[in-house]
């Protein structure tokens, strides 16, 4: 009798033992069925994926490169330069008879590139900055935020004209440019959810037990940050790319014959007239369907990881 | 409230003074002045023209008397380029331009943005919220590089409708295509925020207890929904009017309205740095102006806020 109880008894702890192991999941492992569960982010990231994929395969199909003249569509692109597969302008041309797909592999690079760099200069530095700030309290957080209040009333579009003009046109000002304009808003989301975050007892354990400021913000707060920081950093891709379109739309962006997507509309809007559609509509669908999958992506990230919308 | 409001205005001129000095400071950086051409100048000449527009004096001295200037007599100096005219003139022939349509925008992108994501909110997932989402997230991803070029393809090329572009002192045809092309993303915006906020809002338990005392749709809507909802939305006409005044930039490239923004880029081209710094300093005013302006408004309007 009391044998087989205990055999019993071994069994259901077994059991007890073994369901735990598989039972609890983690935050992120949460988040990530709930974001495969949102088809319009799924497909979003699928096409973003193929994108990407396209912009660095997409060369090695490509006849022509992206500063190369087609001498013979020169001109008369409006007749001899349309999109075909035989003349290998699967895109068509430019005006000046260089090919489109392979200018438009380039622009996507460039594109992509400003948005990713740029995000990331805004997380690096939002981060940081937002979570000493948050932190630390008190005067040094007053005057931390005031520089980003007085920062942030500077109209930096003109103010980013202004240093292209000043110190010539190159990529790398054109960063620190955008990166300049980017992290304001970073910093302040991060410094509200510090706060937050700062009365917690496990920080106060860490503080309890000597840990030193710098070592408990690196690793305690930013990690319990990547989440929102995560998702305001996808929503921060749109506008930087915009930004450098902008830019490159007014001739002070990137330099030919490299080019960017606003670089490639605004060449062909100006074009629109001589019955090259392919020139304004190839570069304006692929600016298009990548905004549209980043905010898809960064709307499904918001659902899966902000607690609030759940 | 006057605490705070003066404590508001204590951030304010510092953040002028700063973009002032640090827009100076830029302008005289940069390596080659404005009279660096492709012909050198014999060095009599250049000496002779850098002192008749001061350039000869040390970095400090300049910047205070251009800063007296502006304090006391709203004066922005010589223009580099255009001999004969100040940028007072040339922001004088611009600005009210960019005035008009940036006003017209504003009031577009606010009433359409409100009423479209108050509608959406109120007839949750029907057909109308879809339609007001789907446009509000498709105005997003359309900025006003893309819209301005489509506008003038549909209404002026393919429609024949309004003229492609001009100004003739701000006629209604003038006007109607540069007021979408720089209001529809702020609108959509504006939408978009007014949509979630008023759910919010309408989720809340006070609204609850007013349906259950059976006050009518009407008054539960407009005294006890709309005010609070509209919050977020005060507080993002600052980033909106910083974005219209940006956008103008464009507007002026594409429709040839004249306004500040041609003269900016024009400037910006012909390294003419006393405009560009005087309209870049002149923009960033009004800005602070307008975040002040914004920030007041939401002080009185937000009772949770204490100061």
């Amino acid at each position: 009798m009391i044998v087989a109880n205990k055999n019993k008894i071994v069994k259901l702890a077994e059991n007890l033992a073994t369901e735990e192991q598989t039972s609890g999941r983690s935050l992120w492992a949460d988040a990530r069925t709930r974001f495969i569960r949102n088809k319009a982010a799924i497909t979003s990231l699928v096409i973003l994926v193929l994108i990407v994929l396209f912009s660095f395969v997409g060369p090695y199909f490509a006849v022509w490169t992206y500063e190369q003249i087609d001498w013979n569509t020169m001109g008369s692109a409006a007749t001899l330069g349309m999109p075909s597969i035989e003349t290998g302008h699967y895109f068509g041309t430019d005006d000046l008879g260089r090919d489109l797909y392979s200018r438009v592999i380039q622009g996507t690079q460039i594109s992509l590139m400003v948005g990713i760099v740029g995000a990331t200069i805004a997380v690096v530095v939002g981060t940081l900055y937002g979570a000493t700030s948050g932190y630390i309290g008190g005067r040094t957080d007053q005057i931390m935020m005031r520089i980003v209040d007085i920062l942030m009333a500077i109209p930096f579009m003109f103010v980013l004209i202004l240093l292209l003009v000043v110190f010539g046109r190159s990529i790398i000002m054109l960063f620190v440019g955008i990166g300049l304009l980017s992290w304001l808003d970073m910093s302040r989301i991060v410094r509200g959810q510090t706060l937050n975050l700062k009365n917690k007892e496990f920080i106060e354990a860490a503080q309890a037990t000597g840990v030193s400021d710098y070592k408990i913000i690196m690793r305690h707060i930013v990690p319990n940050l990547l989440g929102i920081v995560a998702v305001y950093a996808t929503l921060l891709v749109p506008g930087i790319i915009i930004a450098e379109s902008f830019i490159s739309f007014l001739g002070l962006g990137v330099q030919e014959p490299k080019t960017s997507w606003g670089a490639l509309i605004s060449e062909g809007a100006g074009t629109i007239n001589y019955d090259t559609e392919w020139q304004l509509l190839v570069p304006l669908s692929f600016f298009i369907v990548t905004l549209f999958c980043i905010y898809f992506i960064g709307d499904g990230l918001r659902d899966a990881l902000d607690p609030k919308e759940r | 409230m006057l605490n705070y409001i003066i404590k508001r205005i204590g951030i304010a001129i510092p953040t002028l003074l700063i973009l002032i000095a640090v827009t100076f400071y830029l302008m005289h950086a940069a390596p080659g002045g404005p009279f660096t051409s492709e012909k050198p100048l014999p060095p009599q000449v250049l000496a002779n023209i850098e002192a008749k527009y001061g350039l000869d004096q040390p970095i400090w001295r300049q910047m205070t008397t251009y800063l007296w200037g502006i304090l006391t007599e709203f004066d922005f100096g010589p223009s580099y380029k255009y001999h004969s005219r100040t940028v007072n003139e040339i922001i004088g022939q611009g600005f009210p331009i960019t005035l008009k349509y940036g006003f017209w925008s504003f009031v577009v992108a606010i009433s359409v943005g409100i009423s479209l994501g108050a509608i959406a909110a109120i007839r949750k997932n029907t057909w109308v919220d879809y339609f007001a989402v789907g446009v509000s997230i498709g105005a997003q991803v359309l900025p006003n590089f893309v819209m301005a070029p489509l506008l003038i393809i549909v209404f002026t090329l393919w429609l024949g409708w309004l003229p492609g572009g001009g100004w003739h002192g701000g006629d209604w045809e003038y006007l109607v295509m540069p007021v979408i092309a720089l209001s529809t993303s702020y609108m959509a915006s504006i939408a978009r925020i007014t949509r979630s906020s008023m759910l919010e809002v309408l989720n809340a338990n006070y609204i609850r207890t007013a349906r259950a005392k059976g006050l009518p749709t009407k008054t539960i809507f407009f005294r006890h929904v709309f005010k609070p909802s509209l919050l977020p939305v005060i507080s993002y006409l600052g980033p909106a009017f910083v974005g219209l005044i940006t956008g103008s930039v464009l507007i002026d490239i594409f429709f040839s309205t004249g306004g500040m923004g041609y003269f900016f880029v024009n400037a910006a081209f012909n390294r003419d740095y006393a405009v560009m710094m005087g309209i870049t300093i002149l923009v960033g005013a009004l800005t602070i102006l307008f975040s002040l302006i914004v920030d007041l408004l939401y002080a009185w309007i937000d009772p949770k806020i204490r100061y």
